[in-house]
Parts: structure tokens; C-alpha cells; sequence
């Protein structure tokens, strides 16, 4: 039971999720946002989910397909190294983010290119990859149309799958006005003639149209595209990228070069694995029964696509995550989203309030892996352990489970590391003295003693409106009743005496 | 049938009159209740919020204090499902043999209230008699950890004079989630405020759960409003009587 010391020593903790939260909560635009996003994605999961009368069946392949990946990893990851290199590719090894970035800016620069694609990718996010490239003066385009919209307002994603989720359309016509050219509007809205359009509407078409006549220019020029990779096919080297808009499919053909940065995690042994998870995949995320565009590509083939084909294989943490027994389920996630659109706090306080690439239940669990317990001690706790994401999760993630586990860590690590810390945090004094309480029967009940004395100088009017400390939180919009005069054992001993005499007396 | 009455800390200390609902429901069904005093805590507050190390003695001590009863039935879908779910993972975790061999054999005797009405003795109708308008809050934890499914529904139907509405969105979490309610105050209030709004638009007089500590963190929030609603275990409802009212 240890997660306690983090792989990325270099850095710092991440602000607590109470912070994000806070902020979070005070927008309203932002809470009507997410909700309405949230549940409409619900509901279609819910739908497509419901045709399936094989659906827990497949969740368990699912589930047993990635158990066996991890236990077999090295396995699985020299094969895919092998059939990759057969095949045409070449294949490079991350150890952390600083490798990654420095593999795949050396490949650009080799090249020359003062401008790359980018296929949306959580892997590449999680590296910082495109602060990396730009410190080299290499501009990176993001074509996903959501990724674009947050590249252009200089944000970060707050979903993992819809990483503009927390913005709505007229944000979005506002953001496109400030910061595209003139003329590519112009080109975006000469394309909607029949709707005679003559200033930039917020109709999710019209915003498209333009977005479109953005990227296509840059398709067309770009000699490097990056991407990520939702599955890699260890017995052929194929990798595989699902996505909605095509925009994927136009960086995975047009380059000549292509740089695929993969998490070491997304190997898979075979094609048949990969029939379970496109079934799995996007009923869970998106709620369709199928995305629209799957690309798949096995190295290079002469005439045909890239013509370099480079796979950067990351740990980045990770080989630190399947050490643990308890933990390494966390690695399972094939990223659909199911349980933030499914979390009633993520719905409440969006993706950004995380401070990670991975937001949500399944973010919660991942990120203080991947950088160590001491790194994001606050995340484990953003749960009420409602368990609706455990329910949802197409690869059977029992992610309250981990969240347990991790708060135990997170304990363990104040206990353990900052003693002088944990002698005066008021949380670990009080539970230390309860479990002590607890561990007696003549001591609980001196608690209860204790307690009902104790709470007397807060109640007003028969109520307890206003506590102190800590508790403060709980008293905000929240009253408490008084702690009763009798508790149940005391009525439960005072009732067998009773009848105990009433026997007495009837014999 | 020998009951033996895992009451729970939280419901012994601040809300005994569950207790005594369960007992007399127990009674008028015609089994016998008993109530081992040695019982103290389950250990689900320490575990949950991370102090496993100091909830091990707790565990150990339910296990000892309850391994010879014929059943154990809590008024709690949250402390049973404490017991039931969490106490072979960490007899797991820990590493203990023994204690995960004596957890085996105890906890297909455990239960929470209306799963056991329902699915262990196979009634519905428990001749329990409330004539107000009430809507029913299924906890977290009876729906995803325990599954009670529809049984608190079944039983509150069958409740002569009732005039039960549904929720709506009532599988949604009240945002209580144990120390997150503290912890994570902000958030837990943004969910409960959704939560609120759902139960006053029922127009009931009285919501029920199954778990006092949702019910206390969703009545706090009623009794701050002024909303004039009350809320009441399932229990209460359950035991009353046209002679005696629980609630």
C-alpha cells in the first residue's frame, strides 16, 4: 500500500481541487454549461448502452482483456516494438515527459518544419508537448475543433473527451471573431450561401464552416503531423485513432510525417481485442453505437500516407502506477468519459477545478499516481463515493475502490512524511482520538457523554446553526439537530430493566 | 428470528428514535431483537477518509463482536454495505488471513433493514400504517453497493394511507458522501441544493431514506430553508401503527 513517492520529483503540487472547485461554482454560465452538456451525453449513453443485451458480458472482456495486458506488458510492448519496426516504423522510448518532447521536437527539427498538426491527444497534453515545440519556435495547430477553440483562448481542456465542454456557442462565435482572420470568416461564411449568412452566427454550422476554412490550409501544408493513439495492435503494429470530425483522418494521411505519441498502456495484443473496445469505446463516450471515422494504420506503406512513420512509446509514470496491485487499474482507462459525464461533482465544478489532463472520477485516481500521492493529496477526496462512475465504466475501473485506497495514502503520507504537520492537523488529531474512542465500549460512551455536554454552547433555539473550525463548512446553508439526551442503548438498557422487573413481578 | 441489531454509532448516538422504530418493527413481526452492547463504531468514516490504519481494530472488533449472530440487520445502507463491501478488501489489503476467513463467514448474515424485509423474509407489506404525502430518497450506497433495488419502494407502497410520489432524479447523489460533506463543502452544498429542489417539487410532506446520515445533511438544509418538510428514516415509517406514529 504505497504510492507515496512520485515519479516527477521536479514538480511542484498542484493546487488543491477545494480552490478550483470554489471557483468553479461561482460561475453560473459555467454550471449551466456542463449540465446541460453532461446530461445530454447521458442520456445517449444511456440509450445505445440499453440496446445491448451483451453489455456486461463485454465489459467483463473488456476488463480481463486490459488485466492481462498489464500483467503482460513487457511482453506485449517488445512485440509491438517489433511489428512496428517490421512494418516500417520506427520506434523510440520515453522515459518522462523531457524524453518525449525532446524525441519528437529533435524528428520535427530534423525536418525543418517550422509548423505542425496535432490530432487531439490527452498524451500529448499531459507532456506539455506544445509549450515544448514552441520553445523551439516550432508552431503547433491544433485541428480537433474543440482543441482549436481552447488553443485559441489560451485555456486548457476540462473534459477529456469534449475539452471545450464548459463553453457554449456564443462564447465560442465570440472567440472565433477575436482571433481568426477576417477573411478566413469571410471564406467560413461564403460556404453557408444558402443560409445567406452575413455576419457570423452562433448556429454550430456556420462556426464549423469556419473553423473549417482554417484548418483545411493548414492541412494541405503541414509536412508534420502528431498524434496519440487510442489502441495499438501488438500481433501487426497497427495503431488505431477514433474520432468523430475526420480532422484526425486528414492529419493520419496528409504529412508526410508522422509522429504517434503513445502512453505505454494502449498496446493491446490482438485484433480481436480490438472488436470488445470499438464496441465498448464509443457507446460509452459519445453515446454512438459507432464513431464516425476509425483510422487505422499498420507503419508505412509506398505511396500511401506518411511516409515516416515514428512511435514514441511513454511510461511517464506509469510503470510507478502497475507496481501497485491495488492502483494499476487506473491504467485499464481507454478514455471515454463516461464517468465524468456520469460524476454529479464534475458536473458541478467541470474539468478544470482537477488542475490535471485527466479531470473527473477517473482523473481523480490517475493524476496523484502519476505524479505521487504528496503531489495531489486533495484529488482522492473529490468524491462523495457515490459509486455511479464504477456503474458507467466500460473496463469495470472500481474506482471508488481506488479513491479509498488513495485517501489511505494520502493519509499515510501527512502521518508519515510531515509529522510535525500531522500532530497539529485538526483531521488527525480527531479521527486518532475517535478510533481510540471507538475501540472501547466504555470509552464511546463516555463520548456520547461528552458529545451531548459538548454541544451545548452551540445550540440556539434548539438548533446547532453555526460550528467552528472545519466544521464551519457544514453549518454554511446546513442546520443540526441537537444531539438527543438519551441514545439508543441507553433506551435499549432501560427497556430490558423494565421488563426484567415486570418478570420479577409476575413471578 | 434472533436479530442481532447493528444499530450503528451515528444512529445510536444521534438518532435513537430509528433504533426504536427497528426494534418495535422487528417485534410486531414476530422476531426476537437483540442488541450486543459491546458494538461501537464499524470504522467506515476512519477507512473512508483514508485513517485504514486506525479503522483495523474497529473492524477487527465488529467481527468479534458480531461472529455468532444468526443475522445482523442495520438500519443503514451505508454501514451495512461498510461491513459487506469493504471489510473483505481490507482484510485483503492488510493482508490478514484470518480476519478475511472470519469476515467470509459473517457477512452473508448481514444486512441493511429493508433488503432484509424484502428479499430475506419475503415481505412487503409489514402492516405499517402512515397517512401523508412522502417521497423516497434512494442512498448511494443501497442502490450501487448494497442493490437493494426496488425493495424500500416495495415497502413503502404497501403502507396503508400513504400517498407516495416519486422522486425525480432520484438516483442522483445528495451530495453527503460522509466527510466529503466537510471536506469538500462547496461542492457537497451545489449537489444537495439540486437535490433539494427535486424533493420540493414533489410537494411531499416527508422524504425517507434509508441512511440518517443523507437524511441529516438533506434535512439540515430543509430546516435552514424553512421549507416544511420533514425527513425520516424508512424505518420510522415502516414501524408506525394507526395507534403509534413514529415519525
Amino acid at each position: 500500500m504505497s504510492v507515496e513517492r512520485g515519479f516527477i520529483q521536479r514538480v511542484r503540487p498542484l493546487p488543491t481541487f477545494q480552490s478550483g472547485a470554489r471557483q468553479a461554482l461561482g460561475n453560473s454560465q459555467l454550471r449551466r454549461n456542463l449540465y446541460k452538456a453532461t446530461h445530454t451525453i447521458r442520456a445517449k449513453r444511456e440509450q445505445v448502452v440499453g440496446e445491448m443485451p451483451d453489455w456486461q458480458e463485454l465489459r467483463e472482456a473488456g476488463r480481463a482483456i486490459k488485466e492481462r495486458v498489464m500483467r503482460h506488458l513487457d511482453t506485449y510492448l517488445l512485440q509491438l516494438e517489433a511489428t512496428v519496426q517490421q512494418a516500417g516504423g520506427h520506434v523510440h522510448w520515453a522515459r518522462d515527459a523531457g524524453e518525449a518532447n525532446a524525441i519528437v521536437t529533435q524528428i520535427v527539427a530534423e525536418h525543418g518544419a517550422r509548423e505542425v498538426i496535432k490530432v487531439k491527444s490527452l498524451t500529448t497534453d499531459e507532456i506539455k508537448l506544445n509549450a515544448a515545440l514552441a520553445a523551439r519556435g516550432i508552431e503547433v495547430f491544433e485541428t480537433d475543433l474543440a482543441e482549436l477553440i481552447i488553443q485559441l483562448a489560451h485555456e486548457t481542456s476540462s473534459h477529456i473527451l469534449v475539452p471545450a465542454i464548459h463553453k457554449n456557442r456564443a462564447e465560442i462565435r465570440e472567440l472565433f471573431l477575436n482571433s481568426m482572420p477576417a477573411s478566413e470568416i469571410a471564406a467560413g461564411e461564403h460556404q453557408l450561401l444558402s443560409t445567406q449568412v452575413n455576419e457570423l452566427s452562433d448556429e454550430p454550422r456556420a462556426l464549423t464552416a469556419v473553423a473549417r476554412v482554417h484548418l483545411r490550409r493548414k492541412f494541405l501544408s503541414a509536412q508534420v503531423a502528431i498524434s496519440g493513439a487510442n489502441f495499438a495492435v501488438a500481433e501487426t503494429g497497427t495503431l488505431c485513432v477514433v474520432e468523430s470530425e475526420g480532422n484526425g483522418r486528414m492529419c493520419l494521411t496528409l504529412p508526410p510525417v508522422l509522429i504517434s505519441v503513445v502512453g505505454i498502456e494502449k498496446v493491446i495484443p490482438t485484433w480481436q481485442d480490438l472488436e470488445v473496445f470499438l464496441q465498448l469505446l464509443p457507446r460509452s463516450s459519445t453515446g454512438e453505437r459507432m464513431n464516425p471515422y476509425t483510422t487505422l494504420w499498420t507503419g508505412v506503406s509506398q505511396g500511401d500516407g506518411p511516409q515516416e512513420f515514428h512511435l514514441v512509446l511513454l511510461d511517464n509514470g506509469r510503470t510507478q502506477v502497475l507496481a501497485d496491485s491495488v492502483g494499476r487499474q487506473a491504467l485499464d482507462c481507454i478514455r471515454c468519459s463516461a464517468c465524468l459525464n456520469i460524476c454529479p461533482v464534475y458536473e458541478r465544478v467541470g474539468g478544470h477545478a482537477y488542475h490535471s489532463v485527466y479531470p473527473g472520477p477517473i482523473g481523480a485516481i490517475l493524476t496523484p499516481q502519476l505524479l505521487g500521492i504528496g503531489k495531489a493529496s486533495s484529488l482522492p477526496y473529490a468524491s462523495s463515493l457515490c459509486g455511479a462512475c464504477y456503474d458507467v465504466c466500460p473496463v469495470k475501473i472500481n474506482i471508488p475502490e481506488v479513491l479509498i485506497y488513495l485517501r489511505g495514502s494520502a493519509v499515510r503520507y501527512k502521518q508519515d512524511h510531515q509529522n510535525l504537520r500531522a500532530r497539529v492537523d485538526p483531521e488527525n488529531v480527531a479521527m486518532r482520538l475517535m478510533a481510540r474512542a471507538f475501540a472501547s465500549r466504555e470509552r464511546y460512551e463516555q463520548a456520547q457523554r461528552l458529545a451531548q455536554l459538548g454541544q451545548l454552547p452551540f445550540i440556539h433555539h434548539g438548533v446547532i446553526n453555526a460550528l467552528p473550525g472545519p466544521l464551519a463548512g457544514w453549518t454554511t446553508l446546513r442546520d443540526l439537530q441537537p444531539i438527543p439526551r438519551q441514545t439508543f442503548r441507553e433506551w435499549w438498557r432501560s427497556r430490558e430493566a423494565q421488563s426484567q422487573t415486570s418478570e420479577e413481578t409476575h413471578s | 428470528m434472533r436479530v442481532s441489531l447493528f444499530i450503528t454509532c451515528f444512529n445510536d448516538t444521534l438518532f435513537p428514535e430509528t433504533g426504536r422504530a427497528v426494534v418495535h418493527l422487528l417485534e410486531r413481526l414476530g422476531h426476537t431483537v437483540d442488541f450486543p452492547e459491546e458494538q461501537t463504531c464499524c470504522g467506515q468514516m476512519h477507512y473512508n477518509t483514508g485513517y485504514q490504519r486506525e479503522a483495523l481494530p474497529l473492524i477487527r472488533r465488529f467481527v468479534q463482536v458480531f461472529g455468532s449472530s444468526e443475522v445482523v440487520v442495520a438500519p443503514s445502507a451505508s454501514c451495512a454495505g461498510m461491513v459487506r463491501e469493504i471489510y473483505p478488501r481490507a482484510a485483503e489489503w492488510f493482508d490478514d488471513h484470518q480476519l478475511a476467513a472470519e469476515v467470509a463467514a459473517l457477512t452473508p448474515r448481514v444486512y441493511e433493514l429493508t433488503e432484509f424485509l424484502v428479499h430475506r423474509l419475503g415481505l412487503e407489506d409489514v402492516g405499517a400504517y402512515y397517512p401523508h404525502r412522502v417521497t423516497y430518497h434512494p442512498t448511494c450506497h443501497s442502490l450501487r453497493f448494497l442493490r437493494v433495488g426496488d425493495a424500500p419502494l416495495r415497502l413503502l407502497r404497501a403502507v396503508r394511507g400513504i400517498d407516495f410520489v416519486e422522486l425525480p432524479d432520484a438516483e442522483e447523489c445528495c451530495g453527503f458522501g460522509g466527510t466529503f460533506a466537510v471536506k469538500n463543502a462547496d461542492t457537497s452544498l451545489a449537489m444537495l441544493g439540486d437535490k433539494i429542489s427535486s424533493i420540493k417539487d414533489t410537494g411531499a410532506e416527508v422524504c425517507v431514506a434509508g441512511d440518517n446520515s443523507c437524511l441529516m445533511h438533506i434535512g439540515g438544509a430543509l430546516h435552514r430553508e424553512r421549507a416544511g418538510i420533514r425527513t425520516a428514516h424508512i424505518a420510522e415509517i415502516l414501524a408506525s401503527t394507526e395507534e403509534r406514529s413514529h415519525v
